[in-house]
């Protein structure tokens, strides 16, 4: 398997309403602790390492 | 006295005495307050109709400023329903490209590139004044062909007293005030909707602590016939976003985010209006200000759009926030809507209750824009530092990889709503294509020379395709007019209509959206469908 970087979520907005609403109220630190949370749970999800190590760098490209 | 409240672009519609001022209240089976695009185009689509109305607005023609720039193609269908469409595609600009920037990056370039088949375009720019002449134009033609249709201009409503079977409403003139007596009455007075404070009506909804700054420049620059859109612009004081449209004329519409705490006269001072400006088109570029605004938006409705004799409509409704071209487009829906139930009941071919799925399908369609409106604006003004971080994150993450341009929102542009699961809809009994089922408004497809909407009745249609019609010309008085095409030749109407059908019979509702559709169907089937679309389960 490999990373799917083409557009995968049926309503992106529904979506984006939805992580938004996750940290409504959260102070930063608590709002920090959430998304690790969250990554880790996805990780587990996909479960697929490679496809972790793709995504991994997919991510940290944008900050180099 | 009458308040003037702003300058006019077009004197349309003039201060004229008329006896009934000086004489005992008149009735009327409609009146609509309030002269924009909502108000005229309900009334001429009443007008042509047969049904009697008459339109007071507090000025005598159509309000300086560009305000709604962006008409949707539905709006384009039912303007050409009314006769008005193609005066505003021959003068308004057709876009399809957009461009989103962040800071001094591109992050992606789309292409509304509309998909073939239909008259009208997905979008054109425009500016309202010439959206609302050319409805009044029209409607100064129907008039000609004996439309009886009303405007008196410089009548401003000052009071309202509902009565049992009609309100009586005093209006202040130049010559003094008297009184206009109403069966039906329809408040399309705008978003700060004077009737709806008679009536001492709530408004409720979310307020977007946010000030934005139009300014429409007038220049003969070389910029490209496209959507440009900055997330934090990289010119100088510019603010969070910024949007550069064109209009007719050589106008092009810039937008500046400016924030919550502002001078608004400061801001609205041309040295500093054009201080930025200046700094987002580069130094040397010539252009004049038509017209500068700076406004703030609020995403809200009223509870419930008709209470008892009187009706709302357009931003006297509803509100939403400008991304997303929602807020003309879908007063326009409100009027396409209202018109044949209005002019139905008054006829007595359809019973009072009709009038109630007014309030019921377009509150659907507010809620549906107020939803996207408001997602829009929570990615273009994060409201906290984590959504910040994440619209950027999505900014960022778009340049490259397709999947996250999706989730970038500068406005999801206007769409016609669905009525699915509301009271007028009949059965959905084909298994066909899903962009034309039951409570959605008919696609347009081509036809050879011309269009499937051209073909549409002013009335309820029952549209054949490759299926037998059934013998029914009437239902309970209101006609019923039959359109039988065929699919060969005409593939488009077969993959928007027929799917993997051999064939079908659509029932089609006045403002065009689908009430039922059938494989097959008996004249039986048609009457019990058309009865539910008339509001005769509701009773």
């Amino acid at each position: 398997m490999t990373l799917n970087l083409e557009p995968n979520i049926p309503d992106p907005d529904g979506f984006y309403d939805l992580l938004l609403a996750a940290h409504q109220g959260l102070s930063k630190d608590e709002s920090d602790a959430l998304n690790a949370r969250l990554i880790l749970v996805l990780a587990n999800h996909i479960g697929d390492v490679d496809v972790l190590r793709e995504a991994l760098t997919a991510a940290r490209k944008r900050s180099e | 006295m009458v308040d003037v409240r702003y300058d006019i672009a077009f004197r349309l519609y003039p201060y004229e005495k008329v006896p009934d001022q000086d004489l005992p209240p008149k009735r009327h089976p409609v009146v609509i307050v309030g002269g924009g695009p909502i108000g005229m185009a309900l009334a001429l689509d009443l007008g042509r109709k047969g049904t009697p109305v008459l339109v007071l607005d507090d000025h005598e023609g159509v309000g300086q400023g560009s305000r709604a720039i962006c008409f949707a193609k539905r709006t384009l269908e039912i303007a050409d329903r009314l006769g008005a469409g193609q005066a505003m595609v021959d003068k308004g600009v057709v876009w399809n490209v957009g461009k989103v920037f962040h800071g001094d990056d591109q992050v992606f370039e789309f292409n509304l590139q509309p998909e073939g088949g239909h008259k009208n375009p997905a979008f054109i720019n425009l500016q309202q004044p010439y959206f609302e002449k050319f409805i009044v134009d029209e409607i100064r033609r129907a008039q000609d062909n004996g439309a009886p249709i009303e405007i008196r201009g410089c009548n401003a409503v000052t009071g309202l007293t509902p009565a049992a079977d009609h309100v009586v409403l005093t209006v202040e003139t130049p010559d003094g005030p008297y009184q206009v007596e109403a069966d039906w009455l329809v408040a399309c007075d705008g978003a700060r909707s004077p009737l709806r404070d008679m009536m001492g009506l709530s408004f409720d909804g979310r307020v977007f602590e946010d000030n934005f700054l139009i300014a429409d420049v007038k220049m003969t620059a070389d910029f490209p016939t496209e959507r440009w859109f900055w997330f934090e612009p990289p010119f100088k004081d510019s603010g969070q976003s910024a949007l550069l449209h064109k209009q007719p004329d050589d106008i092009w519409r810039i937008d500046f985010q400016l924030g919550w705490d502002i001078d608004r006269a400061e801001e609205l001072k041309e040295e500093n209006v054009r201080a930025r400006v200046d700094a987002m088109l580069g130094e040397g570029v010539a252009y004049t200000l038509e017209w500068t605004s700076i406004y703030t938006f609020q995403c809200r409705r009223m509870q419930a759009f008709r209470h008892d004799r009187v009706f709302f409509a357009g931003d006297a409704a509803h509100q939403v926030s400008p991304f997303g071209a929602r807020g003309a487009n879908s007063g326009i829906q409100d009027a396409d809507n209202l018109a044949w139930k209005l002019d139905l009941v008054i006829r007595e071919l359809a019973p009072e209750p009709l009038l109630d799925s007014y309030s019921e399908e377009r509150v659907h369609g507010a809620d549906e824009n107020i939803l996207n409106s408001t997602r829009a604006t929570d990615f273009l003004t994060p409201k906290s530092e984590m959504s910040q971080i994440f619209r950027n994150a999505v900014l960022a993450l778009a340049r490259e990889h397709a999947f996250a341009r999706p989730l970038v929102n500068s406005g999801r542009l206007s769409v016609p709503c669905v009525y699915d699961g509301l009271s007028l809809n009949g059965p959905d009994l084909l298994d066909g294509p899903k962009r034309t089922r039951v409570g959605a408004p008919a696609v347009d497809a081509t036809l050879g020379e011309n269009h499937l909407l051209d073909h549409l009745s002013d009335g309820f249609t029952l549209l054949c395709i490759d299926a037998p019609a059934p013998d029914v010309e009437r239902v309970d008085g209101v006609p019923l007019t039959h359109l039988s095409l065929s699919a060969e030749g005409n593939p488009l109407l077969a993959e928007r209509y027929l799917g993997d059908a051999e064939g079908a019979v659509y029932l089609l509702r006045p403002d065009q959206h689908v009430v039922a559709r059938w494989p097959a169907v008996s004249a039986d089937e048609v009457r019990v469908a058309m009865q539910t679309a008339l509001g005769k389960d509701a009773g």
